[in-house]
């Protein structure tokens, strides 16, 4: 019997109005802009995400879900964080809908969930130090009472993460790498000590030993603290590095899920098979050996 | 204290097929903190026709290394010193085999090389697109700010190249917010090639692309190879892409070249530590999962390099001479140089009569 779900979404669904402009005539050759002619393309609603269930248990699990860009992974993700109201379904934090949470219980959803984003140059206010983000989370979250416990908890949390307080604190986010400003964000939520992370694409923009070492502490997170995480990513090698569950979104809707290992050697969707297809083997003599076509890859 | 050898840097560089030959590049920014030295000492040579990979972690110069060939050094930064002899076809004014130094030009003779005969896409190339302009009038204005071509003519090698990279022509009439990422890139590619240039400079070019779009890419990246004979420079941090598309790889660490090789070599036979570290840190699907150790440690800050061996306080196999005495990058073997006390090397750079032909050293697939 499994516990109740921790942070769930049942049935959601998240609509856009798309509007589509006349498009300008296409194929003219040897003249461009022979003129304005409509297509078949009108303004309507676009599920970015639709009718997705997805549940984090409340034992700490890793979940990853990928999917290419467009899928509605984002969406999705920020749905579960409370940025984004659905069109319908709901978001359920310990059985309760997080939009109709009372002052308090959404005080603790908020230490509760917490979330790492895709850039890590655009979450920094670049007049403050970087320590600021941690004070803010300190004062926010009443960690601490005085600025000798602050100091002492931030530099804790900087050394779980291996960064040396010394190299970090006092800095302006601009005078660090991308990877340690991403790893800064994992530091402050190891101060909090959260029951979920929602990392949304962490490692896209940060290179390889960096990329390890994140996921490294992940897996730490996991192990240690009991932080469950829904690590999102178009990258299947990253995802598969994590193991734990596997959730494929294509167009919205999940067309696959299970176990990282089942859903990995023998994928059922030939979406997935797609993505696996497309991640590069790493390897000189394993190359690819057919074409991916543009009609393929919008097969989907 | 670095102990003096004989490169053969005096030798004449040039081999049959080398296209850019560069020497003791030194790129450095002066900084209030003191002289942050990015690009230190790079030695490489790049043959025409080939796909040449330039791989390292974020911060070992690999782009500032790639902006001083095409002289976009901004100040604080500056050349410090080195050549980069260039043996293009075909320049006005010029004579066929006479080399022309990248690093020494004016600024005037560089521009008139650039793109048409040294092609650039820069990191985050997308973002190079002008908003409010279509992507015709963009590519066309490129190609008159270079060449004389009537209008005509430029329309319709536009349309070629957008063809090439797999964009239907309507795609001449879309502004760019209308395109997706991957689209964007590959306008961006397109237009740098439309002048066949000699050689094209790519930075990072999928790295915020997802996976099938990367795919797609790194295909017509080979096609376009294949067809125009163009050599292609691919700078990237992902190892997994150079094993899919290079056919030789030159290492970066801390502002210089540590190692060189045809990739299988690298990947097969990695021979210094730093190599077998990012070889190792690459994640594979399937099979056992292993923790992943990467590399330890930090990279270290251009304004203060580590003496000797910049690698050696991360390297397991430090000796006490890595931590004296700087290595220098020399021949181990037929095409394969490497810059670490635990070999052997030659002290020169490479031997001028290549028994291997670049067929041989190119992977097809």
């Amino acid at each position: 019997m499994l516990l109740p779900a921790l942070l769930e979404a049942d049935n959601v669904t998240k609509s856009f109005m798309a509007r589509r402009r006349p498009r300008v005539g296409v194929g003219q050759a040897d003249t461009q802009r022979a003129g304005r002619v409509q297509n078949n393309l009108r303004d309507g609603m676009i599920n970015a995400v639709d009718g997705v269930s997805l549940a984090i248990p409340a034992e700490p699990t890793l979940i990853s879900l990928v999917g290419e860009s467009g899928s509605g992974k984002t969406t999705l993700s920020r749905m579960l964080l409370g940025l984004e109201k659905p069109t319908t379904g709901t978001i359920r934090y310990r059985g309760k809908d997080i939009f109709k949470l009372s002052k308090e219980e959404w005080k603790v959803y908020r230490r509760e969930v917490q979330a790492v984003f895709q850039d890590p140059y655009a979450i920094y206010n670049p007049f403050y130090h970087v320590e600021h983000v941690f004070k803010m989370a300190i004062k926010h979250f009443k960690l601490a009472d005085n600025a000798e416990k602050a100091r002492a908890l931030m530099e804790e949390a900087l050394r779980a993460v291996d960064l040396r307080p010394q190299d970090v604190l006092g800095r302006y986010p601009h005078q660090l790498s991308g990877g340690e400003r991403q790893r800064i964000m994992l530091a402050r939520i190891y101060m909090l000590k959260p029951r979920v992370i929602i990392a949304d694409e962490p490692v896209s923009m940060i290179d390889a030993a960096v990329r390890t070492l994140f996921m490294n502490i992940l897996l730490d997170f996991r192990d240690q603290y009991g932080i469950s995480c829904l690590f999102i990513t178009h990258n299947l090698s990253t995802a598969y590095y994590l193991g734990g569950q596997l959730v494929v979104l294509c167009q919205g809707k999940i067309v696959e899920q299970g176990d990282m290992d089942e859903v990995i050697n023998n994928p059922r969707h030939n979406y997935t098979r797609q993505l696996l297809n497309a991640v590069p083997s790493g390897d000189p003599e394993k190359r690819w050996t057919t074409k991916l076509t543009l009609e393929e890859l919008n097969a989907y | 204290m670095q102990v003096p050898v004989d490169l053969g840097l005096q030798a004449k560089p040039k081999g049959p097929d080398t296209l850019i030959d560069v020497r003791d590049m030194r790129i450095y920014y002066a900084t209030t903190a003191g002289e942050a030295k990015v690009v230190d000492g790079v030695d490489l040579r790049i043959y025409r026709d080939e796909i040449f990979g330039v791989a390292g972690e974020s911060g070992c110069g690999k782009s500032t290394f790639v902006e001083g060939l095409l002289r976009l050094i901004k100040l604080p930064g500056y050349i410090k010193s080195g050549t980069a002899q260039f043996f293009p076809k075909n320049v006005e004014g010029k004579e066929p085999d006479e080399p022309i130094d990248l690093l020494k030009i004016s600024q005037q003779d560089m521009r008139k090389l650039r793109w048409k005969h040294i092609a650039y896409v820069p990191q985050g190339a997308m973002n190079a697109l002008n908003p409010v302009m279509r992507i015709d009038d963009q590519i066309v204005d490129a190609i008159h700010a270079h060449v004389n071509m009537s209008r005509k003519d430029a329309i319709e090698l536009m349309l070629k190249q957008l063809n090439m990279v797999g964009l239907p022509p309507y795609v001449a009439n879309q502004y760019p917010h209308e395109l997706s990422g991957g689209m964007k890139q590959r306008v961006t590619i397109a237009s740098s090639i439309s002048l066949s240039p000699d050689v094209l400079m790519a930075d990072e070019p999928t790295t915020a692309l997802d996976v099938n779009i990367q795919r797609i890419i790194l295909q017509e990246l080979k096609e376009i190879r294949e067809r125009l004979g163009l050599t292609i420079v691919y700078v990237s941090h992902d190892m997994a892409v150079h094993a899919e598309l290079a056919d030789r790889m030159g290492i970066m660490y801390a502002g210089s070249v540590v190692e060189v090789g045809t990739t299988i070599d690298i990947f097969k036979r990695p021979l210094h530590p730093y190599t077998q570290g990012l070889i190792k840190s690459i994640p594979k699907i399937g099979g056992p999962r292993e923790r992943l150790v990467g590399i330890p440690g930090l990279a270290p800050s251009p304004l203060a390099w580590p003496s000797g061996c910049k690698f050696h306080p991360r390297c397991s196999k430090a000796m006490d001479i890595c931590r004296q005495v700087a290595p220098r990058l020399g021949v181990v073997e037929e095409g394969r140089q490497v810059a670490c006390h635990l070999y052997e090397t030659q002290p020169k750079v490479e031997s001028e009569n290549s028994e291997r032909t670049l067929s041989e050293i190119k992977l097809h697939v």
